[in-house]
């Protein structure tokens, strides 16, 4: 293992790298750019084996790796943003014929307005897409999650494509020192993968056959299954990636500081780290204040955040994207998940962080410290009522 | 039919398929003045027509939807369409 | 029966001339092959599940994306060193190649992936009840382009596709017809011999669409070639470089339209007949940009023995 200062979306490229990836395809758009840009010239240099596919649009990018990874390859692809949503036919496409895909989401804002700035309206927007989605803490959970990707996607039980989201600029662009693994020990990790069934005239098989009433439901219903079952397979290779490099930055869901906590605080992504400085100070002071992270946002780990929350007294969950005309995402499913506990702890939505809009460890302060004045309903954190009069 | 993983479909399987009972008009094959210019086996959409001998075509009734196209193909009008009876 | 790759028990309408050509195609293709095709009348009525009447590899994804589903599958074969398994063969109907699919084809075009893209041209998008496509002629009466009180139906020309495809470097372009089997196969074998992307754009009639006699399906395909309005021609390296002669002098447009009931309001209200006159006209700048007249009426009857 090798310890290197670098910028996240290098450290993503060379773990990419590190699984050989036979199928390539990728489009341009910040804050992604980088990472296809590391891929590129890794081909260019004959370090990194593989077809690198120039696409014309991201829906062209989903399109190739769907029609590589129906070929039996080894596929990736990376966006953001737009170039998600212009995707998302493709997306469900890919996880419906059950492509073990592998895709980084650099989490961004979705127009109008155009922002480029950080959010995760995008990777939120397309959670129907039966694609299992993991949120990376930091640049060094980011690069470590692509290895577990590939295993947790390509895995029998599972033959899911997975989405790695990894907040735009704040994990994309920063640099921070990152441990990267051997190429060895990660063939190890993930050896090549073998689809029972590919496009071959050895068995001609009929991928996209039209299902009709008699049985498009089962197979919706197979897609769900599997996608919830791979909660199973995400904790396995969680901890086995433990065993192999000493890493573990939670597998479903991560606690820091819940024992006793009377206050949780839920959230994804990058502002866990921000969070964690908060219940330092929190506690210095004595509030009861700890943490849930999610990790795993679908399948939706409504068990582990169960269990996790259940002796809380209120529950502050922080989303960085919004349902227009219901509220955040993150606090309606952790409502849905505690509705059948007995004294179950008060549920409080904030939506915060849009747009690249900071969220700092003052920001989360005054989110615990405010809690008694919060409504019930999600409110938006930090708002400027003055631009809005 | 079991769902196989993604919806996936067995080649070929098709043939369990029996559109003859589409059919409102039925081929006759007359094998009287057949040259074996093999139009009617090519040109059949559903490609069910076959030849038995070289100048002796005749077709799937299971797959032939009657649409006529041999019939009408035929340069020496070996092929008629009647109306079938059921 | 006779062995086919594309098999009986697909649901295509009667003397469908899209079933007709994807057969024609796929035979001529052999069993090494891997294809693709975008929604549409023929991935509808060749895979609906549990069956498929495909005996080749085949996969449907979208409606737009043939071309660069086909692309992914033509760089994985290279990247798992498997080029010498298969062929890629990728299909689209004229809306999903030349209106929605273009921008992917355009692509696959442009990065000059080994693939055969086969437009299988029923001039409007059948599936869904034949609305217009951009490759519906002039005065096509269709659903999203009817003729009424103020129209005779769809206002704009064919789209150029063999041009736009040789705009981008495309080494092997063809027109072909199912009313000539023989030619569709021959172009087939042709454009995979040649290395780097192939188009062709096969003429097929859709009796439900057009509303002519399914029975008729060759003789109204044969008319489109034969008035001119549909020129059969090879391109190589952005030269024309073969074109099927018609007999001299070309067939009168009007005897192509009066078979088809998208062009009968050109027959029956008044007026319509400067409307036929339009349309011969593109017939005869087709005659003249393509030199498809042939020099004897005898040297195109030969030719026609020997199809
Ligand atoms: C994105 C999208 N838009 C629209 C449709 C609906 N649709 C399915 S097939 C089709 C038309 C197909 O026309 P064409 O490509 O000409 O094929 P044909 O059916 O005529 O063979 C349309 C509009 C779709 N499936 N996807
Ligand atoms: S009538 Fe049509 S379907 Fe039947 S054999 Fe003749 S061409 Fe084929
Ligand atoms: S088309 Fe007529 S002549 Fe030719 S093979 Fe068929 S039956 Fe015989
Ligand atoms: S609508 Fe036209 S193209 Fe579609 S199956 Fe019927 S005849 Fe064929
Ligand atoms: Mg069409």
């Amino acid at each position: 293992m090798a310890r290197t200062f670098t910028e996240g979306s290098k450290a993503v490229a060379e773990t990419v790298k590190l699984c050989r990836p036979n199928v390539i395809a990728a489009y341009p758009i910040t804050p992604q750019t980088h990472i296809s840009e590391e891929l590129a010239q890794m081909v260019a240099n004959g370090e990194l084996k593989a077809e690198y596919v120039t696409v014309e649009s991201e829906f062209a990018a989903a399109s190739v790796v769907l029609g590589a990874s129906a070929t039996g390859a080894r596929s990736y692809t990376a966006t953001s943003s737009q170039g998600l949503l212009l995707m998302t036919e493709v997306l469900f496409n890919i996880s419906g014929m059950r492509l073990p895909v592998v895709m980084t989401c650099a989490n961004r804002a979705i127009s109008s307005p155009i922002n480029i700035w950080n959010d995760q309206q995008d990777s939120i927007s397309v959670r129907d897409a039966g694609w299992v989605q993991l949120y990376a803490e930091d640049i060094q959970e980011a690069s470590d999650l692509h290895l577990q990707a590939f295993r947790i996607a390509e895995h029998p039980e599972v033959l899911l494509p997975v989405m790695v989201c990894m907040d735009g600029f704040i994990l994309t662009h920063a640099y921070e020192p990152v441990d990267l693994i051997e190429q060895k020990e990660a063939d190890a990790f993930l050896p090549p993968y073998q689809p029972q069934y590919y496009l071959t005239p050895k068995n001609p098989i009929t991928f996209g056959a039209m299902m009709g009433p008699e049985s498009y439901m089962e197979a919706r219903c197979q897609l769900d299954r599997a996608l919830c079952g791979s909660t199973r397979i995400v904790e396995e290779v969680a901890k086995e990636f433990k065993k192999r490099f000493g890493r573990f930055q939670g597998a479903l869901v991560d606690t820091y500081c819940i024992e006793g906590a009377e206050i949780v605080l839920v959230a994804m992504g990058s502002v866990i780290s921000t969070i964690k400085e908060a219940i330092d100070l929190l506690r210095k002071e004595g509030v009861k204040v700890g943490l849930l992270k999610v990790r795993c946002f679908r399948p939706f780990p409504r068990e582990a955040i169960k269990e996790a929350l259940v002796g809380a007294r209120e529950v502050l969950a922080i989303d960085r994207a919004f349902s227009p005309g219901s509220g955040g995402v993150l606090a309606t499913e952790i409502r849905a998940s505690l509705q059948d506990v007995k004294k179950a702890p008060e549920i409080k939505g904030h939506i915060a962080g849009l747009g690249g809009r900071e969220i700092s460890v003052e920001t989360i302060i005054n989110i615990v410290k405010d809690r008694k004045s919060v409504g019930i309903e999600d409110r938006f954190v930090d708002l400027k009522e003055a631009l809005l009069k | 039919m079991k769902v196989i993983l993604g919806g996936l479909a067995q080649p070929a399987t098709s043939l369990a398929n029996n559109t003859g009972t589409w059919r409102n008009y039925i081929p006759v094959f007359l094998q009287k003045t057949c040259t074996g210019c093999t139009m009617c086996a090519i040109v059949c959409p559903e490609g069910c027509v076959y030849s038995v001998e070289k100048r002796k075509f005749t077709f799937d009734a299971k797959y032939c939807k009657g649409c006529g196209m041999c019939a009408a193909e035929c340069p020496v009008d070996d092929i008629e369409m009647v109306m079938e009876e059921k | 029966m006779e062995k086919h790759l594309f098999l009986a028990g697909h649901t295509a309408c009667y003397g469908c001339g899209e079933a007709l050509g994807a057969r024609l195609v796929v035979d001529a293709a052999g069993p090494n092959i891997i294809t693709t095709d975008a929604t549409g009348c023929l991935e509808v009525f060749s895979s609906r599940w549990p069956q498929s009447a495909w005996a080749v590899p085949f996969i449907h994804s979208l409606f737009e994306n043939s071309a660069a589903v086909a692309s992914g599958v033509e760089a994985a074969l290279k990247a798992l060193g498997r080029q010498g398994e298969a062929k890629v063969i990728a299909q689209g109907g004229d809306g999903g190649t030349a209106d929605i699919g273009l921008q992917c084809l355009s692509g696959m075009f442009e990065r000059g992936h080994d693939i055969l893209y086969v437009c299988y041209d029923n001039e409007a998008y059948m599936n869904t009840g034949v609305q217009r496509s951009g490759l519906t002629p002039y005065d096509s009466d269709t659903r999203t382009s009817p003729f009424g009180k103020v129209s005779w139906g769809n206002r704009y020309l064919k789209k150029d596709m063999p041009a736009i495809a040789a705009a981008h470097g495309v080494p092997y372009i063809a027109t072909a017809s199912v009313a000539y089997p023989k030619d569709v196969q021959a172009k087939v074998k042709k454009a995979l011999s040649i290395t780097g992307p192939k188009y062709i754009q096969v003429h097929v009639p859709c009796p439900l669409g057009w509303k002519s006699d399914p029975a008729l399906t060759i003789k109204v395909a044969k008319l489109a070639v034969e008035t001119g309005l549909y020129p059969i021609f090879e391109m190589e390296n952005g030269v024309v470089t073969k074109v099927r002669k018609i007999p001299r002098p070309a067939k009168p447009v009007g005897e192509y339209l009066k078979l088809q009931g998208r062009f009968a309001h050109l027959f029956k209200k008044g007026g319509g007949e400067g409307e036929v006159k339009k349309i011969q006209q593109i017939a005869d700048e087709n005659i003249k940009k393509y030199g498809l007249l042939s020099e004897a009426a005898e040297k195109v009857a030969v030719e026609a023995e020997k199809e």
